[in-house]
């Protein structure tokens, strides 16, 4: 499996990450060098084999329903680059 | 008492309770000691009015008697943990100026029981990274250095700074996480003691996540004794962890005997890699000897699928990070790029993330990205996911043949020189080749310092345990570091 320039900007793009042009034929060179190192996987035989999703044992613990924590707008927004009116404030979305 | 900053946790401990030195004493010393290791770049954020009070009240409490284990020890914190009202950056930009609101579970464990936070441990950006080199901050520097060569080496990574304090002796010991190996890989590079417990055995709660299923605190210490002390203060089940185990945490000084009579060690012929330098072959050999002295039984195992360990990983942790790290978005804490006319949201994300990740952490991000991408998904992250399950399986099947621990060497080198080998980043991650499949399958870890290379280098080896089953390991870790008797100290330099 090999990645071109455009695999790259649009993987790029994806994780909303900006990359200049001139950079995806580098970009692109260093994909191919991990996905290479990678693909090692392809030899192992996992015909029956579960993918793992938890690595101990263990079923996730329950709890009543109900309302535990709360009432922080204040703390929940003290880190925000722009913080307005009790709100995260961001560029406008829709057009 | 001289040099206080160079006791460890259970001396100082001690001393403390015998009413020999005050925290404050401790304290001050460690903080004398940190401001003149600069050139370490070991603390990048210092809190010495936090220590002097913590170190205040931690007398007042021993005093009182009945004091935690933990009280009054001065102690260095790696980045990625957030502290409440102290910079918090996992040394990345992307979160500079970001002030947690909250204590991460861990850190809040320590300090509850007393101990004294000096500062903030430089460290990986993200903890992605072996050598401490993709830091916001600038490298950490080792303390060890090659005979009288003045290059400057790598304390290892992710949890570089914390090596590189704890082997300095600016602090008694720190804290660390290890995601794949990074905190066994910096101690083995630094001469000191590391030890990665069980998956769910600290609380991930406030550490800031890089890949959910394989990160674990862990102490980084002077010695095992003190290895078994912190680590015991930072375990707790912690509901605000779904991941946390609900399991009682032993009493784990208490179960350092030394005895390892009759406990089978498993030696792996898969982590016999090509290319290994003959120094790291001997102190595996030797390893052997000593456990086989203190009365163990050697035996010969197979792990075989430990070669695709370190591609699974390079699948799976990526993927992870993708996903944890999608949260730095701009909106919520930290850096937020400038805008030009006319940009919405979209060129708002794609900025921030471009300006304040660094090189190594967006070239983790987008692999994840892709092999979670439509089309992808099976043939690479399903793929490792099941070759993950194969690894554990690899584990539990020595473990059923009635292996009680696992010696490996915990690098496949001494440390190397900064920028050596920086320009390829498959080459970077064999670094971890010995430690990652330890988190691939959830297991206690931990790196024990055992001799020294020809230039002088300190050289670790790990051991492996069951699941739950830290103290036995740190155990037969005792055992082994008594025989190793490990005491070499770097020259002081800085």
């Amino acid at each position: 499996m090999s990645i071109d320039q455009s695999t790259a900007a649009r993987v790029a793009k994806l994780a909303r990450i900006k990359v200049e042009e001139d950079q995806l034929p580098a970009l692109a060179a260093e994909f191919n060098t991990i996905l290479g190192f990678i693909e090692q996987l392809s030899e192992v035989d996992v015909e029956g084999v579960e993918p793992m999703t938890s690595v101990t044992p263990q079923r996730l613990k329950r709890r009543v329903d109900e309302v535990t924590d709360g009432g922080q707008q204040n703390k929940v927004l003290a880190n925000a680059p722009d913080a307005r009116e009790g709100f995260f404030a961001v560029p406008k979305v829709v057009e | 008492m001289a040099d206080l900053n160079k006791l460890g946790l259970a001396e100082a401990r001690d001393a403390l309770r015998k009413g020999d030195v005050t925290s404050v004493d401790l304290t001050e010393a460690c903080l004398t000691e940190i401001e003149g290791a600069g050139a370490l770049n070991a603390f990048v954020h210092n809190t010495p009015e936090i220590a002097r009070e913590q170190a205040k009240a931690a007398d007042a409490r021993i005093k009182a008697g009945d004091a935690p284990d933990m009280c009054g020890l001065p102690i260095g914190i790696k980045d990625l943990f957030c502290t409440k009202g102290v910079p918090s950056q996992a040394g990345s930009r992307i979160l500079e100026g970001f002030l947690p609101e909250y204590e991460s579970t861990v850190s809040g464990n320590l300090l509850d029981a007393g101990a004294v936070m000096l500062g903030k441990l430089n460290m990986d950006e993200f903890a992605m990274g072996s050598s401490n080199e993709t830091s916001v901050y600038g490298n950490a520097v080792n303390p060890w250095r090659r005979g009288n060569d003045e290059a400057a080496l790598t304390p290892g990574g992710s949890s570089g700074g914390s090596a590189s304090a704890v082997a300095a002796d600016l602090c008694l010991a720190a804290t660390g996480t290890d995601t794949g190996g990074s905190i066994r890989q910096p101690a083995a590079f630094t001469g000191i003691t590391g030890i990665k417990p069980t998956y769910g055995r600290c609380s991930r709660w406030g550490v800031v996540a890089f890949a959910s299923s394989l990160d674990q605190a862990g102490p980084m210490t002077k010695s095992v004794r003190d290895a078994a002390i912190m680590l015991e203060t930072m375990c707790s089940h912690d509901p605000k962890d779904s991941t946390s185990a609900d399991l009682p945490v032993p009493n784990f000084e208490a179960m350092l005997t030394g005895d390892i009579k009759g406990k089978k060690i498993g030696i792996p012929k898969e982590y016999r890699m090509d290319g290994m330098p003959d120094e790291i072959e001997t102190l595996w050999t030797q390893g052997r000897e000593m456990l086989a002295d203190a009365g163990a039984e050697i035996v010969d195992i197979s792990l075989p699928h430990t070669k695709y360990a370190l591609p699974a990983y390079y699948v799976i942790a990526p993927a992870e990070a993708s996903s944890n790290l999608a949260r730095y978005d701009g909106v919520r804490y930290g850096h937020r790029a400038k805008l030009d006319q006319g940009d919405g949201i979209t060129e708002m994300y794609e900025k921030t993330r471009a300006e304040g990740f660094g090189d190594e952490v967006k070239r983790r991000v987008m692999i994840g990205t892709y092999v979670l991408s439509a089309g992808f998904y099976d043939a690479y992250y399903n793929r490792a996911r099941k070759v993950r399950t194969l690894i554990k399986k690899d584990f539990e099947d020595v473990f059923a043949q009635g292996i009680d621990a696992i010696l490996t060497p915990a690098t496949p080198s001494a440390a190397f020189g900064l920028g050596e080998a920086s320009d390829d980043p498959v080459q970077m991650y064999l670094n971890d080749v010995f430690t990652v499949t330890v988190n691939m399958a959830g297991l206690p870890g931990i790196a024990v310092p055992a001799g020294t290379d020809a230039q002088g280098l300190p050289l670790g080896l790990q051991l492996i345990g069951r699941p739950w089953e830290e103290g036995d390991l740190l155990n037969t870790a005792y055992a082994l570091e008594a025989r190793a008797g490990f005491v070499a100290k770097p020259r002081k330099w800085w």
